[in-house]
């Protein structure tokens, strides 16, 4: 490459030429990067010819910047482009080194979940809130008083043999685990301002021996309505908009005659589960009525005043059939592949 | 209750093809709730069967069977099977004779167990059709040879239907009763409950029978100690007949019916009694009169007095027992089982027939003391109608008279002290506000006529008398609810109440929610355990002899005590876990615990039937045990199993302190760490769980014994956590107040003290952090360093600092300062220095 002295067009191609042959031999951004000075630098052709600049005559400085201008424009360029395809290049070769098989990503923490029977006790709570009630709960073990005579079971109801209930010693304390939600109703009453309309979640107890269907310790949901002017219409009501909520909205219920002693009159409560495992079908539900007069007494309340009406149903049976959940075993065992199967939602 | 359709068909016009299911669909709808059908399984041709003649031969294996000759059907005609009249018939047994006239069931017929008959090869002759027993039949359990008819009292045509003739072609249908309708524990009742569903006629069974009342024979009813004010017994009948065949066999349709109705054949006299309480609903009890010593006595036991009972049985008796006594002492215990010194035998040859009405808790109590539920004592405890007595009686001398060839007698006596008839007022408009339904005047008298009431319509509302089988009627709603059930509850509209606003979960209702699903949230299984525990597993955690609430009648005997901790529950979960090769687990369960009441003192209850003094509810509430909400986790084997491009990651003590920090997060809060040594935990790798702030320790988390985890085949490393969640809420905060978040850029600086070992971590952290100063951010133990280059018995924390200013951009000298601060308070409380 000869030395110019002069900025002539032929100088400055031939710079441009040079350069460029520089730029076009790099393979990668570090040769790129290593010619960088030589191609459009400090030690470039066009550097030193822009140099001459100054020595020019006043009427060539025009012309002469011209010239150099759009060739530093043209390298730029050139070197740009060039920057940018090897950096793409190399951009690529890293993603690509940096993939991976997504399909054995490993559980950076594992997963938890809720037991189906508590997730189905708040999903029935959140119904009732939907509907201005209130969830209120009581104690498992419970004065004798709360869950039967207070409830109409007359001291010497067959429920209070020891066949069914489980005794707390010494038994002259009268306590027992509760048999049912019931007591909460009575707890409710002597604790709440009137109206009353509380949901009653919990666990409760009988002697059953463990088997497909039955366990010692289960839960129940018991629902009470006390007020001014209740009656069979709104238990029925309450009760049908529950089933639609819980099994869609083509369920219905059904009332059939019974006898609780708490109630008054009493009914069994079948549900229409058209979601059935096996096709629609009438599913035992639970049971409800009027509360008995002599409930509201217990609680101080005039009967002539204030009517209510309650229901409540077991949640393993409320779980079984609308979950097809087949062995009570199931839900007692604290089989954690049980509870997994669910989640945090049901 | 079992309910023969051919007993029930007496007493109420059943619709044509009915069967057990459609009987019972009709009764659910009035409150009979079905349970099930019950038949004989047996398929025709079943037929009378004359042995014409019958060779022995000895089989090679030792048996001798009879090759019989057999008339099933008249000379000439053909059997029910379409085939000849005699046939030749194999037959195993041997207590028959020759024109004994028997049961053969036919090729084509079908026993139960779907035992198909067929003329079938064996011991060298082809047999045709079966000669059967009573107990092929399912009449008895009786297998000794097969039924000849004349034990049973009859002699049928030859090709006779015999499951006509027997009552084998009836089925019963079994309804559950409900307390309140103890009535319905009988034919009379059930018929009169179909009446109510179907609208069908109903014939009463007493109307059939006329009672004569017997003269003579004394009775004295003398209860000195009535239970809760009730006299044992309001009326005693006796009747009274002789020359009794006792040995007469019961006639099939007996037979059949009883035994559809789930009771046993014994004798005549016992099935005629048996019977009639089926029918009618009375308990009746038979006495072999000869046995008797002099007039009965209904009383109290007396101190030490016993009574053997017909089950064999010598029973102590106890003061609240009511027995029938003569001048011997007790001879039955009144309304549950007669005495074995009175009872009929083969030989008796008169009878007195006992109809009385007993107090229904007196009979209960006597029944579950002495362990003796029985057919009677499930009546009398529900109520027995007391106008039946003397038509039950009436009835069973009847059928003495026609099935025993006995004579009636005028010996007997009558006792009648039965309360009038219960009246009760039912105003106009009670009904419709009870059930929303507008009955008319005319629906609510005719229903309750209907049911047996008689109503008198007065200026508002119905003064309706309500019938002697209904004792269960004492009040209006008890009206209404008939009136409901007999009209239908489809007659109920539908309408949905608004309940005044609502004010949603409550703020412990919200928290316990928010634990659970932040535990679930964070890797954790919800397991549900029960919560009785050994005494033992209690006392993994807790003094031996602390209080306990204890189970007076546990399942297992020595699972008797309520949990006073979650852990016991959780480590037998995880070891049924673990046996099911599930290793590795992150459980929880969030339930209560079960502290003793100060005082277990004995409590007398108030009635139910009025609101308690408040003096008396406060005595009612502090005999409740506390029960506080507690939370209980559990991590055995890895947290995080070995995976593509990662070690597992062994759980432990750290798993179960995050676990309590997750639960106290979950609620606003932070927790402290200090290093505790409750029992059953691990002493070295525990700390006492403190709300950061101040002095309340919530519980503990670090790692199960090992000894106690190795003694439940679990691995040596348990991670446990157990908190007091009553506690935690209750000094959770009620609202959160938002801080400022200060955007000025932070400076962060490390910061390495060399401090001795015994020096806890989470001590000089919470120092450093006051020291520094407000315009610490955050500080976070980086490492813990134990080794070389370090003076003997020290070790090297390493923290990393964040500090930002609120209002400026804070200069690297100004953390420095804030560091160095922090540094010289360690140094004066520890002693610890900079590492170089």
């Amino acid at each position: 490459m000869s030395e110019n002295t002069e900025i002539t067009k032929a100088a400055v191609d031939a710079v441009v030429s040079d350069a460029l042959k520089l730029i076009q031999g790099a393979t990668d951004l570090a040769s790129l990067k290593a010619v960088r000075s030589q191609a459009v630098g400090e030690n470039s052709g066009i550097t030193k010819l822009s140099s001459l600049m100054g020595k020019l005559p006043g009427d060539k400085k025009a012309e002469a910047g011209k010239l150099i201008t759009a060739a530093r424009a043209q390298l730029n360029e050139a070197f740009s482009a060039a920057e940018s395809v090897f950096y793409q290049a190399e951009q690529n070769q890293k993603l690509l080194e940096e993939s991976v098989d997504v399909t054995a990503a490993p559980m950076t923490q594992v997963l938890g979940a809720r037991h189906p029977l508590s997730l189905l006790q708040d999903e029935i709570a959140d119904v009732f809130i939907g509907m201005g009630w209130e969830i209120a709960e009581g104690p498992e073990v419970e004065s004798e008083w709360f869950n039967f005579d207070a409830l109409n079971f007359d001291a010497d109801h067959p429920a209070r043999a020891m066949q069914d209930t489980f005794f707390v010693e010494p038994v002259e304390a009268h306590l027992v685990l509760r048999t049912h939600t019931s007591p909460v109703q009575v707890r409710s009453l002597l604790e709440r301002e009137l109206p009353v309309y509380v949901l009653c979640p919990g666990r409760v107890f009988r002697t059953d021996e463990l088997d497909a269907t039955h366990t010692p310790v289960f839960h129940q949901v018991e629902g009470l309505a006390v007020d001014k002017g209740l009656t069979m219409a709104d238990l029925k009501g309450t009760l049908e908009h529950f089933a639609r909520i819980m099994f869609g909205p083509d369920a219905k219920i059904r009332l059939r005659p019974s006898f609780f002693p708490f109630t008054e009159p009493s009914a069994e409560l079948d549900v229409w589960h058209p979601g059935a495992k096996g096709g629609a079908r009438w599913v035992e539900w639970g049971g409800c009525g009027m509360v008995n007069p002599n409930v509201l007494l217990a609680a101080g309340i005039d009967p002539e005043v204030y009517s209510g009406f309650a229901f409540g149903m077991g949640i393993e049976r409320t779980l079984m059939f609308r979950n097809d959940v087949k062995d009570m075993h199931d839900m007692v065992e604290a089989d954690v592949r049980f509870s997994k199967q669910f989640g945090v939602v049901l | 209750m079992r309910v023969p359709l051919s007993w029930l068909g007496e007493f109420v016009e059943l619709p044509k093809n009915s069967n057990a299911e459609s009987v019972m669909a009709e009764l659910v709808k009035v409150g009979l709730e079905e349970e099930g059908s019950h038949g004989y399984g047996l398929t025709g041709p079943i037929v009378v069967g004359q042995v014409l003649e019958f060779v022995e031969e000895e089989q090679s294996n030792g048996k001798t069977i009879r090759w019989c000759q057999v008339r099933v059907a008249p000379s000439g005609k053909k059997a029910g099977d379409g085939g000849e009249d005699v046939r030749g018939i194999v037959c195993g047994a041997r207590n028959f004779e020759v024109n004994d006239k028997v049961v053969v069931t036919l090729p084509g017929a079908v026993l139960p167990g779907d035992f198909k008959i067929a003329a079938r090869s064996t011991y060298g002759h082809t047999s045709d059709g079966m000669i059967a027993s009573a107990k092929e039949l399912g009449l008895s359990d009786d297998h000794e040879g097969i039924l000849r008819l004349a034990t049973v009292g009859i002699d049928p045509e030859v090709g006779t239907d015999a499951l006509l003739l027997l009552g084998l072609n009836d089925e019963a249908a079994e309804v559950n009763v409900t307390p309140d309708r103890g009535y319905c524990f009988s034919i009379r009742g059930i018929a009169r409950e179909f009446a109510h569903a179907t609208g069908a006629k109903f014939t009463d069974p007493i109307d059939s029978v006329k009672p004569a009342h017997g003269e003579g024979f004394k009775v004295e009813i003398k209860d000195d100690a009535p239970i809760r004010g009730r006299v044992g017994s309001t009326k005693f009948v006796i009747r009274s007949a002789s020359n009794v065949n006792a040995a007469a066999p019961t006639p099939s349709w007996m037979v059949s019916r009883l035994k559809l109705s789930g009771m046993r054949s014994i004798s005549i006299v016992v099935d005629i009694t048996n019977y009639v309480m089926l029918e009618m609903g009375q308990p009746l009890h038979a006495y072999d009169s000869a046995k008797l010593n002099g007039s009965i006595t209904v009383r109290r036991a007396k101190s030490a007095e016993s009574l053997k009972t017909l089950d064999g049985q010598d029973r102590k008796l106890n003061s609240e027992d009511l027995v029938i006594a003569d001048a011997s002492g007790a001879i039955g215990l009144a309304g549950v089982m007669g005495g074995a010194s009175t009872e009929v035998s083969q030989s008796t040859t008169s009878v007195l027939i006992e109809a009385a009405n007993f107090d229904g808790v007196s009979i209960a109590r006597s029944a579950r003391r002495h362990k003796l539920p029985s057919e009677a004592s499930k009546r009398f405890e529900r109520g027995v109608d007391p106008k039946v007595a003397e038509y039950a009686a009436a009835r069973a001398i009847a059928l003495l008279v026609e099935l025993a060839g006995a004579k009636a007698d005028s010996l007997g006596s009558f006792v009648d002290n039965s309360p009038s008839a219960t009246t009760v007022f039912l105003p106009t408009n009670f009904a419709a506000e009870l059930t929303g339904v507008d009955y008319t005047a005319e629906e609510i008298t005719s229903t309750l006529n209907e049911i047996g009431c008689v109503v008198a319509s007065v200026d508002s509302g119905f003064e309706v008398i309500v019938p002697s089988w209904r004792p269960d009627i004492t009040h209006k709603t008890d009206l209404v609810e008939e009136v409901a059930r007999i009209t239908g509850y489809d007659r109920i509209p539908s309408r949905l109440p608004v309940a005044p606003p609502g004010r949603g979960l409550t703020r412990r209702q919200k928290m316990r929610r928010a634990v659970m699903n932040q535990l679930s949230a964070t890797g954790h299984v919800e397991v549900l355990t029960y919560p009785f525990l050994k005494s033992e597993q209690n006392s993994y955690f807790a003094e031996v002899n602390s209080a306990r609430v204890v189970l007076a009648n546990a399942m297992q005997e020595d699972v008797n005590e309520m949990r006073l901790t979650m852990l016991p529950g959780l480590m037998d979960a995880a070891k049924r876990n673990v046996s099911r090769t599930l290793t590795d687990l992150s459980i929880y369960e969030v339930g209560l615990v079960f502290n003793p009441a100060t005082s277990s003192k004995p409590v007398a209850l108030p009635n139910g039937t009025t609101l308690p003094s408040a003096k008396d509810l406060e005595l009612l509430h502090q005999s409740v045990p506390q029960q506080p909400l507690y939370l209980g986790a559990l991590f055995v084997g890895n947290r995080i199993s070995e995976q593509v491009g990662r070690k597992a990651s062994r759980s432990g003590y750290a798993d179960a302190i995050q676990a309590a920090r997750v639960t106290a997060h979950s609620v606003g809060l932070e927790l402290d760490l200090v290093q505790a040594t409750p029992k059953g935990f691990h002493p070295g790798r525990t700390a006492a769980l403190v709300i950061r702030g101040t002095e309340i320790a919530v519980g503990y988390a670090g790692e199960l014994h090992p000894e106690l985890a190795l003694a439940h085949d679990l691995p040596r490393q348990v991670g446990v956590v157990e908190i007091n969640l009553e506690l935690l809420f209750a000094n959770a905060p009620e609202l959160i107040q938002a801080g400022a978040v200060d955007t000025y850029p932070a400076a962060t600086q490390d910061l390495s003290l060399v401090i001795d070992l015994n020096v806890p971590a989470g001590a000089v952290l919470a120092l450093l952090a006051e020291a520094a100063g407000e315009l610490l951010e955050e500080i976070v133990l980086v490492d813990d360093y134990r080794g070389t280059n370090l003076e003997e018995g020290k070790k090297s924390l390493t923290f990393a600092l964040r500090f930002r200013a609120n209002d400026r951009t804070l200069t690297q000298v100004e953390a420095s300062v804030a560091r160095d601060n922090a540094v010289s308070a360690a140094n004066a409380k520890f002693g610890a220095t900079i590492r170089a």
